[in-house]
């Protein structure tokens, strides 16, 4: 049919058990395997009217759609994780027809295969900490009760209150930094993203000091997730969230196999610890990939 | 491959975080329509606001000295308004 596109969810090594009967992609069709040369493409058919490219293009602007698209594209990636260890491909990933999604198989073929050895056995945990910005302020610097008796203890309780918020924030950053630094040794890889900032974040949850990523072998999540539960709850006014498991949406760049393990943290490496992270993480990879 | 438990019994994932991984992770082919989040032009629904990860920028997790001087700046506002209080 021509008017059909080919929607890519991912590309993945043969599976040993077929994907779940009742499972719907993006708009509502079954998702099905498309296999070259050892490699598998999990896709389903998208009309053109809905994902031609300017189509496309003026539904990303559609808060809703894209709400619906993204739901869809994460229920057959998350699908697969329970199979296999998935490479999700970027939303929106279309196709004209079967013959391109094997052209695509074909021609990025080794790039996909390093990464697939990269994250194979593995899932991906998201870590963020929050500082509740009153409750922590509160928590340094009781404010004093009544109101302030002249505009001179008034300025004295602010500046109080903005010395007592940035000591705060500088604990806060310690201990995000501490939590990544220990979290990041226990995991094969680790990728710090921009904190979470704006109208879709969750009212009331505070300023973001921590977003970050884990790609933890999945025999050892369960290790993984106790050392965040540890964490958790023990300074006043921070809170540690804990997402996943995901497939490796954070893992996806290409890890050269001739490049040094720190240049792989490029793409959201901007604290050296990460970077650092990456390289630790890779001496403890061996022990846990056994089982 | 059990133990990480069952993502079919997860409770609903938030959108923010979802959007965080799928519109700044996966990886990117070139496929015949791929769509470019950075050539889209986002006019009715601000989602480079939406979505701190789509800015190129990518901002460090902790401040840095910029932010500090910043603070003591604020500091010494409040000292500035202290004089003037009094």
């Amino acid at each position: 049919m021509t008017d059909e596109l080919r929607y890519v969810y991912a590309v993945c090594r043969p599976l040993d058990a077929p994907l779940h009967a009742d499972l719907t992609g993006v708009g509502g069709a079954p998702p099905r395997q498309l296999v070259h040369e050892g490699l598998v493409a999990v896709l389903s058919p998208v009309p053109e009217r809905d994902f031609g490219r300017e189509q496309l293009h003026a539904h990303l602007e559609d808060l809703d759609w894209l709400a619906a698209t993204a739901r869809a594209h994460q229920r057959v990636v998350a699908a697969l994780t329970t199979l296999t260890c998935p490479l999700p491909l970027r939303l929106g990933t279309v196709f004209r027809d079967d013959s391109g999604v094997r052209a695509m198989l074909q021609d990025e073929s080794e790039r996909l295969r390093r990464i697939l050895d990269r994250i194979d056995g593995h899932v991906e945990w998201g870590v963020k900490v929050w500082l509740g910005e009153e409750s922590a302020a509160e928590a340094a610097a009781p404010q004093p009760s009544g109101a302030p008796e002249s505009g001179r203890d008034y300025l004295r309780r602010r500046r109080a209150g903005n010395a007592a918020r940035e000591e705060s924030a500088a604990r806060a950053e310690a201990f995000a930094r501490q939590l990544h630094e220990d979290l990041a040794r226990y995991a094969s890889d680790a990728r710090l993203h921009p904190p979470q900032s704006g109208p879709l974040t969750e009212a009331g949850s505070g300023r973001n000091i921590l977003n970050s990523a884990y790609l933890v072998p999945r025999a050892r999540s369960e290790e993984f997730l106790e050392l965040v539960g540890r964490a958790e709850g023990t300074r006043p006014g921070l809170q540690v969230e804990v997402t996943g498991p995901w497939a490796a949406y954070s893992f996806t760049d290409d890890p050269e196999p001739d490049a040094p393990l720190n240049g792989t943290a490029g793409t959201a490496g901007t604290a050296g610890t990460a970077g650092t992270a990456g390289t630790a993480g890779a001496a403890s990879q061996d022990t846990g990939e056994a089982s | 491959m059990s133990g990480a438990g069952d993502p079919f019994a997860q409770r609903e994932i938030a959108l923010v975080d979802l959007l965080d991984r799928l519109l700044a992770g996966g990886v990117v082919l070139a496929g015949d329509i791929t769509l470019r989040i950075a050539d889209v032009d986002l006019v009715r629904i601000d989602l480079k606001a939406l979505i701190s990860s789509v800015n190129a920028q990518v901002q460090a997790p902790w401040p840095d000295a910029d932010e500090q001087s910043g603070l003591r700046e604020l500091d010494e506002r409040d000292e500035r308004d202290e004089r003037e209080a009094s």
